[in-house]
């Protein structure tokens, strides 16, 4: 069952029953779920969570929805590898890649999804809906093939082959909009007042969010229980990164993490800061787009929006929601921020795969080059524990990396193929 | 009738313009702030406006064409 008590805007603290509503009618301030935690900390240990199943929904007294009947294509619970060969590269002994490119529709917006979709079901939904330029077009209509309702998924008219096939298998309404990136944000936006349709991010957004907080879970539970020293995390609409920081927090205050003694979490869930977090958490945008990272180089205490123009584009939110917010926890965490140069996206996505073996999207280039810029400007030190979340699969974004592709041609003879070798090991590739 | 819900954002140069005012002057457009943030160098509102959809639409355009980023309240709403 779901300890849910209600929505509370992070605004003006207004609370709200758990309904499907996203904003705070008074202020326009974004809601978010607040739970019962003295209930929670009586139920909630290690033992339980370990017999759960190896998905997100092991930590079903953390979601905001019900696990008895989950909308669950087996959203989580994904590898965090040890990365010997990239932590060498990069001067770090004890580095982790925690690969979530390897959820079922091949990013970490099953996570979201997959709670946001439940909850669709539980309010009595009959059609689930996004706006996306990629992955999350892909998640929501997984999700909605398997909870068996309608998609509607928004797509600008222009968006890549690939990623347009990825989401239309599963069958949704597809619906591409020819016009600018504002006008599509501002249709959906209208058409999520009008229609009675559970928009993934809009109307089901204080639910959805609380799905990345698992990243926080998994990460601390496949360490044995400990958190990081440092994160590094791809950043768009800012929410992810608050909530694996409000999961890490979480975790300190019901005394979950070795040696760490519970805390209560206060009047306010969603600032609460365990002393025992000392995780500094690092945002990772591509420089296209990098309106929460150009607040925090110039100590700015609003988010400017800007028009996105990145190769990064499952990071390319102009205007991020929880920009602010994201803002604060890099500050609190005693954090940092990077903006990629465009040009050494690709070299982040080609240096995980040569070294690790793991074939990321552009936002995942993102992050290795933020990791080794960290790494290079001793922001991180060789010997602390450090996690980079790669969150998306290097399939949805090909085009970015064509240029790898340089076989040797040869004909179907020994002659022939010596004859490559050769000239190849000649020319030092 | 119709009521629209919408963040205007001001660049340094737009701070110190009565675009609000004006909206709500020129066009037949009822506005109510309802939380905002103006500093020297940029500034934020959140605002409802009433008024007939086309009016609204005529009004925001005015806006955009001002230099106010104009965009929904929840921020973008489409995701990667």
């Amino acid at each position: 069952m779901a300890f849910v008590k209600g929505l509370k805007c992070r605004e003006c603290g207004r609370e709200y029953p758990g309904d499907p509503l996203n904003v705070c009618d008074f202020c326009f301030g974004p809601l978010e779920v607040i739970y019962d935690y003295v209930t929670i900390s009586e139920v909630i240990s290690r033992d339980r969570i370990a017999g759960g199943p190896l998905s997100i929904w092991r930590y079903e007294d953390l979601l905001p929805a019900s696990a008895e009947d989950p909308v669950d294509i087996m959203a989580g619970y994904t590898p965090l590898m040890k990365a010997k060969n990239l932590g060498k590269r990069l001067g770090l002994n004890n580095l982790y890649i925690k690969n979530d490119s390897v959820n079922p529709s091949f990013s970490f917006k099953d996570r979201v999804v997959s709670v946001a979709a439940t909850k669709a079901v539980e309010f009595g939904y009959e059609t689930l809906a996004c706006a996306s330029t990629g992955n999350l077009a892909c998640s929501v209509a997984a999700h909605a093939a398997r909870a068996g309702i309608d998609a509607v998924v928004f797509i600008p008219a222009d968006l890549e082959r690939g990623k347009v096939i990825g989401a239309a298998v599963y069958n949704p309404t597809l619906v591409a909009v020819d016009g600018t990136y504002d006008e599509v944000n501002r249709l959906c936006s209208e058409i999520s007042d009008n229609y009675p349709w559970a928009f993934v991010n809009i109307n089901m957004r204080p639910y959805y969010a609380e799905g990345s907080k698992t990243l926080g879970y998994e990460v601390a539970e496949q360490l044995g229980w400990r958190i990081p020293d440092h994160v590094v995390i791809p950043s768009a609409s800012g929410a992810m990164f608050t909530k694996i920081w409000k999961g890490f927090n979480e975790l300190a205050c019901l005394g979950l993490l070795d040696g760490v003694e519970p805390m209560p979490f206060g009047a306010d869930q969603n600032t609460v800061h365990h002393p025992a977090v000392t995780t500094r958490m690092h945002m990772a945008q591509a420089e296209g787009c990098s309106p929460i990272v150009w607040a925090w180089e110039n100590q700015k205490n609003q988010i400017r929006p800007v028009r996105p123009d990145s190769i990064a584009k499952s990071l390319a939110i102009g205007n991020p929601a929880d920009g602010i917010y994201a803002l604060r926890v890099i500050r609190e965490s005693d954090g940092s921020g990077y903006a990629v140069p465009e040009n050494k996206v690709v070299e982040g996505i080609k240096l995980l795969a040569e070294t690790e073996g793991v074939f990321t999207e552009t936002a995942g280039g993102v992050t290795v080059s933020t990791l080794k810029y960290l790494a290079e400007s001793g922001a991180i030190g060789p010997d602390e524990l450090t996690v980079a979340y790669i969150t998306g699969n290097g399939l949805k974004t090909q085009e970015a990396v064509e240029e790898v592709v340089n076989p040797l041609l040869v004909k179907p003879m020994m002659g022939s193929f010596e004859a490559a070798l050769e000239s190849r090991m000649a020319a030092g590739v | 009738m119709a009521r629209q819900r919408v963040r205007f954002t001001f660049s340094a140069d737009m701070v110190r313009e009565p675009i609000i005012y004006r909206l709500g002057h020129d066009f037949d457009v009822v506005t109510n702030i309802r939380r905002a943030d103006v500093r020297a160098d940029m500034g934020w509102v959140v605002l409802e406006l009433d008024g007939t959809d086309d009016e609204i639409q005529r009004g925001l355009t005015w806006v955009a064409d001002n230099g106010v980023r104009v965009d929904p309240i929840a921020g973008d709403v489409i995701e990667g």
